[in-house]
Parts: C-alpha cells; structure tokens; sequence
C-alpha cells in the first residue's frame, strides 16, 4: 500500500536527520532523569498510603515521569514542522505523487520511536534508584504512552503548520501544557489536593492515562481505572490523529 | 500540442472581515517545447496561479488540463508528470533541508516518484554532472553556496523527468554569473530533453533571454501575452526621455506643450524630466524638438530607447517589475539607448 510505503520513506528520512542530530534524543531525556533524582528521594519520605499503596515511591513517580517525558517530547515536534515549511521542504513533498498524510504519518512515527528509546532508559534508570516494577507494566506503560505520543505529535505537526510561526507556536503549547500537566497528578497524587482541585483534575486526560499505568505498576491489569486509561488514550490518539491529518491532506497548505 | 490548458482559474481568498479575489479569471495555453515567462509585480496573482497549476491550491473557479491530467479531478496524475522548483527567496525557501546530504536528497526525492535501486543513483549522478554538483554529493545542503543550493534545487524537480517544469524565481537572489549559467541549463533543459518550461521572474532581462513567449498577469489576470517582442512592438512604442531646464516647472511646461501632439501616445513627466511614447521615434523626435524650441524651453539631455519590457509592463500596469515603485522613480534611461545628446 502506498501510504505505508511513503510512510517508511518519510521516516526513514526523518530518522537519518535526528540520527544526525542525537544530541536533542539527550537533551530530552535530562529533564526527566533529573526529576527523578533530584525529586524522587523527595517521595520517598512520603507514607505509603498516599501514594496508592504498593510501599514503593517509584511506582508512583516512574509513570508520571513518562507521561511527562511524552507530554514534552511530542508537543514540541510541531517546531521541527514549521522550520521544514520554512525551508520549503513540506512544499516540495506536497507537489510530488507522495501520499499527503504519510508526510505527517512518518515523522509521528519517528518520533514515537525516539520516545520508547528514550523511555527505556528512563526505565533503567529509575531501576537504578530503587524502581521495582513488573516486565508486563513496564511495557503497558509504553504502549500508553505511544498513544499519547501519537495523538500529540499529529496535533502538534497540524498546529506547526497552522500556525507557521516558532513565536507563536512556543507559547501557545506552554499554555495547553503547562496546566494539563499539573493537573494529572506527575508529580505528586492529586487524592493529596482539596476536593476542587481533583475536580477539575478530571477534565486532563493524561490524569486517566498515568493513573491506568500507576495500576499496572503495582500489578492490577484488569479493572475499570485500567479501562478508563485504555478508552482515553485510545481515543485521545484517533482523535488528535484525525484532526492532525485533516490538516496535511487538505488541498492547501 | 498545449501542455497546460486553463480556462478562467481564479482563487479567492476569504478572511473574517474581506473576500481578496487573487486570481480572477486566468486563461493561457502552452504548447510542448515552449519556455514562458510569467511575470507580475508583487500581489498580481503570479504565484496563487502557479500554486493552482501545481495542485498546492485548490481554485474556487475554472479548470486547467496539466501535463495531459485534469488538474481538479486528477491531482495526482498531475503531480508525477510536473516538476516544481520554488522560489527560493521570502517567506519559505526552495525545498532542501540544511542538514540534508545533496545526494541524500536526490535519492529520496527520486524515492518519492517511486524510482529507486541503480536507477535512483544513475539518475542522481547523470544530474550531478549536468547541473555541475561534481564533488559536493557528500556536503550538506547547508555548505553549498547559493548558486550551488539552487542548482540542487532545480536538479530535485527534474529527477523524474518530468515533461513540464515550473520554475518559481529560478535566478532570484543569484549573482549575475550564476543567474547566467542557470539561464544556459535552463535553455538546455528543452534543446537536450525537450521539456516545457513555464517560469515566473522578476527579471525583464530573463524573460527577453530564455523565454519563448511572456504572459502578463496584473490584478488577477492576464494582460497581455506574446513574443517578447511582439509585445514591445504591440504595446510600446519607443521611449523618448527629455530632461528640461527649469526642473519641475520647466518639465510641467513642457508637457503641456507635447500632451497633444499627433505623434506622442503616453507622456509622463517626473523629477524634471519628461517622458514619451512615441510611434518611430527617430522621425518623431524633430518634429517635437521644433515645438519645444518654438517655444523656448531648453532641453539638457534627450534619451531615445527601443522600448524593453520594462516599458510594456509599465504601460500596461503602471508598476515596474523590478521594485513595484510607482511610476516616476523608475523612468531612469535604459542602457540599450539608440541616441543620447547635449545641446
């Protein structure tokens, strides 16, 4: 089929470019690497209670720590996007026979690659530090969080390329950002927050999608927080992935 | 036969508070073989109408067969068989990626057509030679130099052969020497593989070299088209420039004095000096010295040029191509002047 075809082209092409560029790979990872050890110990002192049980902070923390690593990680991609319209490249692709949304579909893949290799080693890592995780949770976290990473790096490659400015388009991703990521509970359980607080907390999807991954770290697979957290990546992806595309096929760009 | 055939293409734009009507209603046809220019000042619809031939707009209006596919039913088709090089110079670039290899972009946009293997290489190699990139097949497209980069960029839309190739700007921003030397690949683009060239540019001098025939698009559509000769013979005819004694005032008087003269079409008068269009201007000219001596104004200088298609463009849209200044700041003499004099 031609659009896995001219995806793989897309992506191959994209992959030699950040191969070449492993630098921003590291640059990604710090952050996470560096909440982990600096603000990780800090749980530690927390009761067990709190943190949903399981006696073990960096069950708690390590899922949050990849949410937020997929959460930046993704929704800056649409920098990348603006540069390459700017150079004229995106133009060049749309007047070729190259399926309109594999433009959009292999860099997605990219970058979903470079988040599960980013998140490996965030993984051992936290092992390092004390995390103490089953295989099976370790790798339903990285499913989620490649939904996650799906659904934003499509919104945020149509956002690039609508907004067509890195001025423009830095803020306006803070500020969609910012909140959604304080109000999912990465840091520390949102059950610590006053009633309102975890009210509106349950507008954030990404709240749904750690705390499915938190009980899969402790070992819970089946039960409705984990359908919960399945329903809203999944369809948080074919949403975002669906808008994203709407804007890479349409006739002018 | 016509390669490109379109018939009342417009487009327009809609904002929150006003309708723009960029293209309004384009007609032209171009035969296999030909190199046309298209030129237009700044916002005349140049570019929305080469974004509409190349399917990166959808028109509102109108229909166009491109390369032997309908360009609203068949885009796609329509895309395999053109190649497309754009402007290089504004508000996004011509098409190559800074950290890109020169060879790794001729690969994958061979790939990108579906060639690939030994044809892929034999091809990018055959226009590595023939548009002189020997030896930078390695560099990134970041160290090329400009004429180098642009070269590439013109090497990316011709690895699929394509039949029609459209060529936004090609020379802008070029020193003149690489401009001249993309002019011999671009006239050896249709000697040696026989491919339609339709080009936009800036550059009367350009179009008066390269092209075939020239369109002229102003506020959404054609204005004119032909030979660039024919057009300077159709519209134009030769351009008298009489500086006046006096400056303003004197070039006032003048004017007054030749604007109902049998033989004058066009008079103009900016920063002392008075410009005309004249029919056969050689015989002209005494016959309007007799009138302005009659009357005693003294003249510094007098200009007599054949006209150029700077002098169409400016009769036909009251812009210059070259700066889109208005009319008056532009009427400097051209170089290619027949008589020039003191009294």
């Amino acid at each position: 089929m031609s659009f896995i075809r001219d995806t793989m082209l897309v992506f191959r092409r994209q992959e030699r470019l950040a191969l070449r560029q492993p630098a921003w790979v590291i640059i990604g990872l710090t952050q996470p690497i560096l909440y982990l050890a600096l603000f990780g110990p800090l749980l530690k002192g927390l009761p067990g209670a709190a943190l949903g049980g399981g006696g073990n902070a960096y069950r708690f923390f390590v899922p949050g720590l990849l949410i937020q690593l997929a959460l930046f990680g993704s929704t800056f991609v649409g920098f990348a996007i603006i540069s390459d319209w700017r150079s004229g490249v995106i133009e060049r692709f749309r007047v070729t026979p190259v399926n309109r949304l594999a433009i959009m579909a292999g860099r997605v893949l990219r970058d979903v690659v470079t988040l599960v290799v980013q998140a490996a080693v965030l993984v051992v890592v936290g092992v390092a530090f004390g995390l103490r995780a089953p295989l099976p949770a370790v790798l339903i976290g990285f499913v989620f969080i490649m939904f996650v990473a799906i659904g934003l790096a499509s919104v945020s490659y149509a956002t690039g390329l609508l907004v067509k400015s890195e001025d423009a388009f830095a803020p306006l991703i803070n500020t969609v950002v910012v909140p959604l990521l304080l109000l999912s509970g990465i840091f520390l359980p949102l059950t610590l927050g006053p009633g309102w607080l975890q009210g509106i907390a349950r507008i954030s999807p990404f709240r749904y999608i750690i705390d499915a991954m938190r009980q899969a770290y402790l070992g819970h697979y089946f039960n409705t927080i984990m359908i919960e957290g399945i329903a809203v990546a999944v369809g948080m992806a074919v949403l975002f992935l669906w808008l994203g595309s709407r804007v890479f096929v349409q006739e002018n760009a | 036969m016509a390669i490109i055939e379109a018939r009342g293409l417009a487009r327009t734009f809609k904002s929150r508070k006003r309708t723009v009507e960029a293209v309004r209603g384009v007609d032209l046809t171009v035969s296999e073989g030909e190199i046309v220019g298209f030129l237009g000042p700044n916002g005349a619809g140049k570019t929305t109408t080469l974004r509409m031939l190349t399917t990166l707009l959808k028109p509102t209006a109108g229909m166009a067969m491109v390369a032997g596919a309908d360009l609203l039913s068949n885009p796609l088709e329509v895309r395999k068989k053109i190649g497309y090089v754009p402007q290089a110079i504004g508000e996004t670039m011509g098409g190559t990626d800074p950290s890109c290899l020169v060879i790794e972009e001729l690969l994958d946009q061979a790939a990108l057509y579906r060639i690939g293997g030994t044809e892929a290489r034999q091809r990018a190699e055959r226009l590595i030679g023939q548009l002189e990139l020997t030896g930078l097949e390695q560099r990134l497209v970041k160290t090329l130099s400009g004429g180098q980069r642009r070269r590439l960029e013109i090497a990316l839309g011709l690895v699929h052969r394509p039949p029609l190739v459209f060529l936004d700007e090609p020379t802008t921003g070029l020193d003149p020497q690489s401009r001249s030397n993309l002019w011999e690949h671009i006239t050896r683009l249709r000697s040696d593989l026989g491919t339609t060239v339709f080009l936009t540019t800036h550059y009367l001098e350009e179009a008066d070299v390269l092209c075939d025939r020239v369109f002229i698009i102003d506020h959404g559509v054609i204005a004119a088209e032909g030979t660039p000769d024919e057009l300077k013979r159709r519209i134009s005819g030769d351009v008298v420039t009489l500086r006046v004694a006096g400056g303003d005032h004197g070039a006032t008087v003048a004017r007054k004095l030749l604007a109902d003269h049998p033989v004058v079409r066009e008079i103009s008068a900016a920063d002392g000096s008075l410009k005309l269009t004249v029919e056969h201007g050689e015989q002209a000219l005494p016959a309007l010295l007799r009138v302005l001596d009659a009357a005693g104004v003294t003249l510094e200088s007098i200009n007599l040029s054949r006209p150029t298609l700077d002098d169409v463009f400016l009769t036909l849209t009251g812009r210059s191509l070259r700066d889109d200044s208005p009319v008056g700041q532009v009427t400097a003499p051209e170089p290619e002047s027949a008589a020039a004099g003191k009294e």
